[in-house]
């Protein structure tokens, strides 16, 4: 219930992105789809209970918090989301993921987050700059939708300076256009 | 015997290629009515460490308006009694005469003289005074006086370039003589560096330095290498550029959310906001008399270049064409736009009339970027790519001459900025 409560803003955050966006572009969708394939997510508990770690020790909150948003099988550990061409709107596949973060950002109010926003080479170097700013800038407005303060967010832009993969094809492109989630102590 | 020789030759020019990391400068395109001149080889150019009469020679011939006129080679001094009609009929429309003497302090006096055949003028004369160590300098303010002459208007031989080489992961902002013979490193970084901006006394370069993780505005004096943050807000900043009387920075900042422009003081006090809109706005230039800022917006659905008066007011959009104008630039006499325009996928230098709003593509490559005026308004240098590889390369404002800079092996050179005629 939950989760689908989640979705439901997300689409209605989504809609309003796109309504805010509507001249950006040709490359821009006109409208949303409904999200066709809505993968359950996993939901993390808000309060990560304190798991033990290897050597038996007890880890401390913030540890165990830390190791959940490593923790390959928890849907914390993916933290990019990626974009069309000329595009900033977050396509609805990616509704649990932000939802997932929220939770636990608005959870732990102390919990920073770094949005970097990443464009393909393609254009001036600045333009980039600008616009991956913008795509940082979407997941942030999506996060705070769902609860998150602002004062635990910082969205900034490397344009198309920190490329996921090197070449000048459309599978580089398509990985470097893209948002990443950083969390404390990550950046 | 012979053939050692040459080899030895060879290897100790590319270790000097290798040492200095320069940029060779290649005609690839070339005006259609060039000045025919002819430089007799200097008497006394013997005397330098290196030869004068070479610097002169490479400056004109590169310019791609000047064609170098065999002049022998017996060196004929600037006094010299000469006739003219013999140049002329080796097809020279000006001949340059010059004599270096030893002056007092270990230094050396140039004395030339310069014969406009076509047009019969009186010979123009100058002379200079000048160090073992700046021989080029003074081969540039040579070619300078010739360029002026023959052409009335400045030469820029004796201006700098900046520009940005990516190694590897290693970033360095150079700092160039125009020829690209003389690269100095301003700034080494482990991050990306991009859009310098030269001061208008061209003391200092302002930049985006990624260093700390993040875009962030600094202002670095060439002379001391002391480097100042400009803005460290909250999100990016980024898109520095001088106003004419370097007093102000306008720039892009994303601290209320989208990309919009600011004005500062370089010293980071004093911040003003522009113009505000929801979309982006950036790639702010201020028109050489300081009324207007160009720059690029989203906010009509697709990137264009507007204007808007420098004291804030109601932009105008300045591009109707195409739907991808980006990176304008202003020439420094005000009469025309460069910016950067997407044609059928590929991203070209274009050039548009400002009186009359005619739009000229002035490249056949397809990843151009980051042009930039030299400071006489003749020529664009701007980044593109050969082969997979950042270069420089440089287009006159015509269209007519086109020249490519090229680096050493390994390097990706972008980000080019042309210093102003001011030398510190």
């Amino acid at each position: 219930m939950q989760t689908s409560t989640s979705k439901i803003a997300i689409a209605t955050l989504t809609l309003a992105l796109l309504a805010g966006c509507s001249s950006s572009g040709p490359e821009q969708p006109a409208a949303p789809t409904e999200s066709k394939t809505p993968v359950a997510p996993s939901g993390p508990s808000g309060t990560p209970v304190a798991p033990s770690d290897v050597s038996g020790k007890t880890m401390t909150p913030e540890e165990a918090l830390m190791a959940s948003l490593k923790d390959p099988n928890s849907p914390l550990s993916k933290r990019i989301i990626y974009f069309d061409y000329d595009s900033y709107a977050i396509k609805d596949s990616y509704a649990s993921l932000i939802s997932a973060h929220a939770k636990v950002l608005a959870a732990n109010p102390k919990l920073k987050m770094l949005i970097q926003g990443n464009t393909d080479e393609r254009g001036s170097r600045e333009y980039n700059l600008a616009l991956g700013q913008r795509r940082a800038e979407a997941v942030k407005r999506a996060l705070m939708l769902l609860g998150v303060q602002e004062v635990q967010i910082e969205s900034v832009s490397l344009g198309e300076e920190k490329p996921r993969m090197e070449g000048s094809d459309e599978a580089a492109y398509a990985e470097n256009r893209r948002s990443e989630m950083l969390y404390s102590g990550e950046f | 015997m012979f053939k050692v020789f040459r080899l030895m030759a060879t290897t100790l020019l590319l270790a000097a290629t290798a040492a200095h990391a320069q940029l060779t400068v290649e005609i690839t395109g070339a005006g259609a009515n060039r000045i025919p001149v002819a430089i007799a080889n200097f008497a006394g150019d013997g005397l330098l460490p290196q030869a004068l009469t070479g610097v002169v020679r490479a400056d004109l011939e590169r310019s791609g308006l000047f064609k170098l006129v065999d002049p022998g080679t017996t060196p004929v001094p600037e006094n010299a009694a000469i006739d003219l009609n013999q140049w002329k009929d080796r097809g020279a429309d000006a001949l340059a005469l010059a004599s270096i003497l030893p002056a007092p302090g270990g230094r050396y006096e140039v004395r030339m003289r310069l014969y406009d055949i076509a047009r019969q003028n009186k010979p123009d004369g100058m002379i200079f005074l000048f160090g073992a160590s700046t021989v080029r300098e003074t081969g540039h303010r040579i070619a300078d006086f010739i360029h002026e002459k023959l052409t009335g208007e400045r030469g820029v031989y004796s201006t700098r370039i900046a520009y940005v080489v990516k190694t590897g992961k290693s970033y360095e902002l150079k700092v160039d003589d125009a020829d690209g013979q003389n690269p100095r490193t301003a700034l080494r970084s482990s991050e990306p560096i991009i859009s310098p901006a030269w001061s208008p006394d061209g003391t200092r370069l302002a930049y985006v330095s990624f260093q700390a993780k993040k875009p962030i505005i600094y202002v670095h004096s060439l002379a001391t290498g002391a480097q100042t943050v400009v803005a460290n807000f909250k999100g990016s900043n980024s898109a520095p550029a001088w106003s004419p009387d370097g007093k102000r920075l306008a720039v892009v900042l994303t601290k209320d959310g989208s990309s919009q422009i600011y004005t500062i003081n370089p010293d980071g006090s004093g911040l003003s906001r522009i113009a505000g809109s929801s979309t982006i706005d950036t790639e702010p230039q201020f028109s050489p008399d300081g009324q207007y800022l160009y720059f690029t917006s989203d906010r009509g659905g697709s990137p264009q270049i507007y204007r808007v008066a420098a004291a804030g007011g109601t932009a105008e959009r300045v591009t109707f064409e195409g739907s991808y104008n980006v990176s304008p630039r202003l020439s420094p006499d005000g009469k025309m736009l460069a910016y950067v325009s997407r044609n059928g996928g590929r991203f070209q230098v274009t050039v548009m009339d400002l009186a009359s709003r005619q739009i000229q593509i002035l490249t056949d490559s397809s990843r151009d970027e980051s042009p930039s005026f030299a400071p006489n308004s003749r020529i664009i240098l701007y980044a593109s790519e050969v082969g997979g590889r950042g270069v420089l390369s440089a287009v006159s404002s015509d269209g007519r001459v086109k020249q490519k800079l090229s680096g050493q092996a390994g390097g990706d050179v972008r980000e080019p900025a042309w210093g102003p005629f001011n030398q510190p």
